[in-house]
C-alpha cells in the first residue's frame, strides 16, 4: 500500500504564514507572471514554504493555493508529484539518492549501502540523533553523473561505496564536502578524458 | 474543411475535430477509457490507439489526435490490434481480477474492452499495486485499487461540478485518485462521477451488492424532484426501484441528474400510504376504499362548491390535476390552487412563468442576472449549463439574492429587492452589461416570488425585461426558475383559484370556516395548521405532513408508479412511465379521482388514460406535446410597495425537499454530512 501526505502523521501545524523575508521572495516569484496567471508561481513559492518550514506541511499547502487562488488539491497534486517536496519533517542532512535506471546500472545499491553502513538507517527512515534523513527518490536529472546523491541543495557525483562514505563521515563530523563530481571530473566530460576534439584543428582560409 | 480517409472511408469535418470524433461520425467505435465528450481531452489511458499516414510511424491516441487534410487512419489494423492489446495488458498490470464481487461487474468498460483486447493470461508476476480507499462521501463507494487513472472524475469535478476538490496525487506507479484530505465531496453532481467511471473504482454506494445489471428491468422515465424534468432510467427488480440512472438528453439534462434524483429512490420504500385511512377517534386507522369514499362523500354532498377547496403539490400530475379540476368544477368550486408556496406568478400570460429562454438556450446566453434563487439547490443540473456557459469566458453574470457558492463567478448587485429596482430602473451597472449583451436573460427564482410582495417583484422583473431589451424576435431572456415538478403544468391547465384570488385567500377562509373541506393531492410543503378545522382529504403516495393532518387519507402512486405527464420550467411537456405497481391498495392518481367522481355523483367522462390525455389537451393544446413552444409575451406584474427583507431560498437543504427525499435514509446521511456538518462549522453556502 503507498501512503500518501493526506494521512496524520502527527506533527502538523495547524496554521502556516510565511516570514516577511519569505513572504517578499514569494511576491517576486508571483510578479513574474502575468495577472491570472499566477498558478504558474506555485513550484518556487512551495520550495520557499519547504525552506522556511524544514518540509512541507499541510497547512503551507493551503496558504500556497490561497495565495496563488488555486484550489488546494491542485497544489495538493503538484506537492506529491515531486520527490523534493517533502511531506514529513526531515533530518538536518536529506540525504536523497536517486534509484532509477541510469543511477542503479552505475551502482546506485552501493550508495544506498554505505549509506546504511555509515548512518545505520535504510531509506525512508531518519537517524536517531534527528542529523540525517535518507531517501530514495525519482530521477534527480544528473544520469550523465550517475550515481548521484542530493544533500540539501548540492548534488554529489560519480559516487560508488568509498566517497559516498567520505562524504557522509564528512557530514558527521559537521565538515561541508566538496559537491560536484568525486572522481574529478570537470562537470560531465568524458570520464577517460576528451574523446574528441583532441587537437586544434588548422585554420581554414580566411584572410 | 479537413477531407480524411478512415478504414477506406472518406469523411470531411468540421475544422478541430479529432480523429476519434471523426470516426465516431462514421460509426466506428473506437475504444476508450479517459476521453468522454463532455469532459477536456486527457489522453492518458492510450486505448484509443489509431494508426495514421502520413505521421509518425507508431500508434497514435486518436482521441488527441486533430483531423488533418489528407489524413489516412486505420482504426482496426495488425498494428492497432497489438498496439491496444499492449496498452490493454499495462493497464490490467494492477487492475485486480475480481470481477465477481464487483458491482460494476456486466457494465464495465474494462471487462468489456478486455475481451477484445485482453490476454487469457498475465505474463506480471511481480506484485500488484494496493491502493488505500478513499472517502468520497455517503453516495461513492470507492475500491481505489481497481482504478486505471483515467482521471474522468478529476476533470468532471473540476469541470462540471466546480467543485475542485478531486484529484491525483503522487506520481508514477503510486499515483492514487483522492478528495482533498480524504473530505467527502461536496457536490450536488457527485453521483455522475459513478456513472463516469469506466471500472470498479467509483460505484454507487447506497445500491452497493444489492443486484446485478443483467437482473434489472429498464424503464425510461421522467424525474420529478425538481422542475427541469430530467430524464431518466428507473431499473427496478420485482417490486423494488433499484436505482436511477440519467439519460440522454441534450436539451435538458445532457447526461447528468443531480444526487436528490439519483439516490433518494430509497424513499420510495419508506413511509408510503399503501391503504387507504379514515380518521375515527382523532385517529387515522386503515379502512377499505369503499369506506374512505363514503367517510369523504357523507361530508361533501350536499356542501355548496365555495366550501370546497382543492391543493395539488409539488409531485402532482397533470392527468390527476385536469380530472380533480373537472371534479370540483362539477361540485361548483373554484377554489384551486397549484402553488402552496404562494408563488404570485401571472396564470394568465404563460410567458410569466416559464423559463422562456430554454435550458439549452443558457449555453447562448452572455448576460445573466439571477433574481432571488439558488439554481445549485433548486436545479443543480441547470446550474451545471450556466457554468458551462461561465467557462467559454461569455457569460457575465450578476446575482441579487443571498451570496452563495455557485460555482461561477458572479457580481453581488444586492440581497434583497432594492437591488432589483435599482437594476430595472437602469441605475445600476449591471443594467448596462444585460442592455449591451447580445442574449441577456434573467433568473426570477421561487425566493422571490412566493414573498408576500411576490407580484411586485414580478413586475419589477417584467420591467427590467422590456427595459434591458431581454425581449428581442428571436429571444426571450425572461425566466422563471421553479422549484416543483407539478407547478408548471398545474399554471398550464389553470389550476389556480377564480374572481383573482390566492392561497392566502383560500387559507384565511379555511382558518374562518368558510372552506369546510380541503383536498389536498400530495400536498405537504405548507403549514397544515393554516387549514383550520377544515375535513382535509389528503391523496399522495408518502406519510408526511399532509396525510397526517388529513381525516381521509387516499394512497397514490410516486411518479415510478404512474403514466403521467409533467411540465418542467421551460414548458416541455414529458411523460414518467410506470416502472413498478404502486403497493398495496395504492392507485394511480387519477384513477382515485375518477372513482371518487362517480361515488360523488359527478361521473367523469374518462375511463382510460387517453381520455385523459385528450381531456389535457382539450383544456390546454401545449399537451399535446412535441417540441418546446415559445410563449406569446405580455404585460404583468403587479406594482406596489416593495418589502426590504432580502431573499432567501425556499430550499434550506437540498437533500430534503419533499416526501420522497424526506423518506429516503440515503437524503438523511448526506443532510448528516454535507448540511449538518456544515451548519455546525458556519461555512455552508448559505456563508
Amino acid at each position: 500500500m503507498t501512503e500518501h501526505a493526506n494521512h496524520q502523521n502527527g506533527v502538523e501545524p495547524a496554521t502556516f504564514a510565511f516570514a516577511p523575508d519569505y513572504l517578499r521572495q514569494a511576491e517576486q516569484f508571483i510578479a513574474k507572471y502575468p495577472p491570472g496567471r499566477q498558478a504558474s508561481a506555485v513550484m518556487p513559492l512551495l520550495d520557499l514554504a519547504q525552506r522556511q518550514h524544514g518540509w512541507l506541511p499541510r497547512a503551507a499547502i493551503d496558504t500556497v493555493a490561497s495565495m496563488l487562488e488555486m484550489p488546494p488539491i491542485r497544489v495538493q497534486e503538484v506537492a506529491t508529484f515531486y520527490s523534493m517536496y517533502v511531506h514529513h519533517p526531515v533530518g538536518e542532512h536529506h540525504v536523497q539518492v536517486c534509484t532509477n535506471l541510469p543511477c542503479w546500472l552505475r551502482g546506485s545499491d552501493e550508495v544506498v549501502r554505505a549509506c546504511h553502513d555509515v548512518l545505520g538507517v535504510d531509506p525512508g527512515s531518519t537517524t536517531a540523533d534527528g542529523k540525517f534523513t535518507v531517501a530514495e527518490v525519482e530521477c534527480a536529472g544528473a544520469c550523465v553523473n550517475a550515481p548521484v546523491v542530493q544533500i540539501g541543495d548540492d548534488y554529489y557525483e560519480d559516487l560508488d561505496y568509498e566517497t559516498t562514505k567520505k562524504i557522509l563521515e564528512a557530514l558527521k563530523r559537521g565538515e561541508k564536502p566538496q559537491p560536484g563530481s568525486q572522481t574529478g571530473r570537470q562537470c560531465s566530460c568524458p570520464a577517460g578524458g576528451p574523446t574528441t576534439l583532441k587537437k586544434v584543428a588548422p585554420a581554414t582560409g580566411g584572410a | 474543411m479537413p477531407k480524411l480517409t478512415i478504414d477506406g472511408i472518406e469523411i470531411e469535418v468540421e475544422p478541430g475535430t479529432t480523429v476519434l470524433q471523426a470516426a465516431e461520425q462514421l460509426g466506428i467505435e473506437i475504444p476508450r477509457f479517459c476521453y468522454h465528450e463532455r469532459l477536456s481531452i486527457a489522453g492518458n489511458c492510450r486505448m484509443c490507439l489509431v494508426e495514421v499516414a502520413p505521421g509518425p510511424p507508431k500508434p497514435v491516441a486518436s482521441c488527441a489526435m486533430p483531423t488533418a487534410d489528407g489524413m489516412i487512419v486505420k482504426t482496426d489494423s495488425p498494428m492497432v490490434r497489438k498496439a491496444r492489446k499492449g496498452v490493454m495488458e499495462f493497464i490490467l498490470i494492477n487492475h485486480p481480477l475480481d470481477c465477481p464481487t464487483c458491482d460494476q461487474g456486466g457494465e464495465c468498460d474494462l471487462q468489456d474492452q478486455a475481451m477484445l483486447y485482453g490476454c487469457d493470461r498475465g505474463r506480471f508476476h511481480e506484485e500488484k499495486r494496493g491502493v488505500q480507499d478513499k472517502d468520497f462521501g455517503p453516495l461513492i463507494k470507492n475500491f481505489m485499487t481497481r482504478c486505471i487513472l483515467c482521471t474522468r472524475c478529476v476533470r468532471f469535478a473540476t469541470e462540471v461540478c466546480g467543485v475542485p476538490d478531486v484529484g491525483a496525487i503522487g506520481r508514477g506507479e503510486h499515483t492514487e485518485i483522492t478528495t482533498y484530505l480524504d473530505r467527502a465531496l461536496a457536490s450536488e453532481l457527485s453521483g455522475n462521477l459513478v456513472d463516469l467511471c469506466p471500472v470498479g473504482a467509483l460505484t454507487n454506494k447506497p445500491y452497493a451488492f444489492s443486484a446485478r445489471s443483467w437482473e434489472l428491468r429498464r424503464t425510461e422515465s421522467i424525474d420529478v424532484l425538481d422542475a427541469m424534468g430530467c430524464n431518466i432510467r428507473i431499473d427496478t427488480r420485482g417490486s423494488q426501484v433499484m436505482r436511477v440512472l440519467p439519460r440522454v438528453n441534450e436539451d435538458v439534462n445532457e447526461e447528468w441528474i443531480s444526487d436528490k434524483s439519483r439516490h433518494a429512490c430509497d424513499g420510495l420504500l419508506r413511509q408510503r400510504l399503501d391503504t387507504p385511512y379514515v380518521r375515527r377517534d382523532g385517529q387515522l386507522r386503515p379502512a377499505s376504499w369503499a369506506e374512505a369514499f363514503a367517510a369523504i362523500a357523507g361530508r361533501v354532498k350536499g356542501l355548496p362548491g365555495g366550501r370546497i377547496a382543492a391543493i395539488a403539490g409539488d409531485q402532482a400530475d397533470c392527468e390527476s390535476m385536469v380530472a380533480l379540476k373537472d371534479l370540483m368544477t362539477a361540485l361548483g368550486s373554484d377554489n384551486l390552487e397549484c402553488r402552496q408556496d404562494g408563488a404570485r406568478v401571472d396564470p394568465s400570460v404563460r410567458a410569466s412563468y416559464l423559463f422562456n429562454s430554454t435550458l439549452a438556450g443558457i449555453e447562448a446566453a452572455d448576460a445573466l442576472l439571477i433574481i432571488g434563487a439558488n439554481p445549485r439547490w433548486e436545479a443543480p443540473v441547470l446550474n451545471a449549463r450556466i457554468r458551462k456557459r461561465y467557462l467559454t469566458g461569455k457569460l457575465k453574470t450578476g446575482v441579487v439574492g443571498p451570496r452563495i457558492h455557485l460555482t461561477y463567478r458572479y457580481d453581488h448587485l444586492g440581497e434583497g429587492p432594492a437591488a432589483l429596482k435599482e437594476v430595472a430602473a437602469g441605475r445600476h451597472p449591471f443594467f448596462e452589461v444585460m442592455k449591451h449583451a447580445q442574449r441577456p436573460m434573467l433568473i426570477l427564482g421561487m425566493g422571490a416570488l412566493t414573498r408576500a410582495d411576490g407580484g411586485v417583484v414580478l413586475g419589477e422583473a417584467c420591467k427590467l425585461a422590456y427595459a434591458a431589451g431581454l425581449i428581442k424576435p428571436d429571444w426571450n431572456g425572461f425566466n422563471v426558475l421553479h422549484t416543483a415538478a407539478a407547478r408548471v403544468g398545474g399554471l398550464d391547465l389553470g389550476f389556480v383559484p377564480g374572481r383573482g384570488r390566492g392561497l392566502a385567500d383560500l387559507l384565511a377562509d379555511a382558518g374562518t370556516g368558510a372552506i369546510e373541506v380541503v383536498y389536498l393531492l400530495g400536498a405537504d410543503e405548507m403549514d397544515m395548521t393554516r387549514l383550520g378545522k377544515a375535513f382535509v382529504i389528503y391523496q399522495g403516495h408518502h406519510g408526511d405532513a399532509g396525510a397526517q393532518r388529513a381525516d381521509v387519507v387516499l394512497p397514490g402512486a410516486a411518479y415510478t408508479e404512474k403514466d403521467a405527464t409533467y411540465v418542467n420550467t421551460e414548458g416541455r411537456v414529458q411523460n414518467t412511465r410506470m416502472a413498478t405497481f404502486p403497493p398495496g391498495e395504492a392507485r394511480e392518481d387519477w384513477k382515485i379521482v375518477r372513482a371518487l367522481s362517480e361515488v360523488l355523483g359527478h361521473r367523469l367522462p374518462f375511463d382510460t388514460l387517453a381520455q385523459v390525455r385528450s381531456r389535457l389537451v382539450q383544456v390546454n393544446p401545449v399537451f399535446a406535446g412535441g417540441e418546446v413552444t415559445h410563449a406569446a409575451w405580455g404585460a404583468f406584474g403587479e406594482s406596489g410597495t416593495l418589502d426590504p427583507a432580502p431573499f432567501l431560498s425556499p430550499i434550506q437543504n437540498f437533500y430534503m425537499t419533499d416526501p420522497i427525499s424526506r423518506a429516503s435514509a440515503t437524503m438523511a446521511e448526506c443532510t448528516r454530512v454535507f448540511i449538518m456538518a456544515r451548519e455546525a462549522q458556519g461555512t455552508g453556502t448559505h456563508g
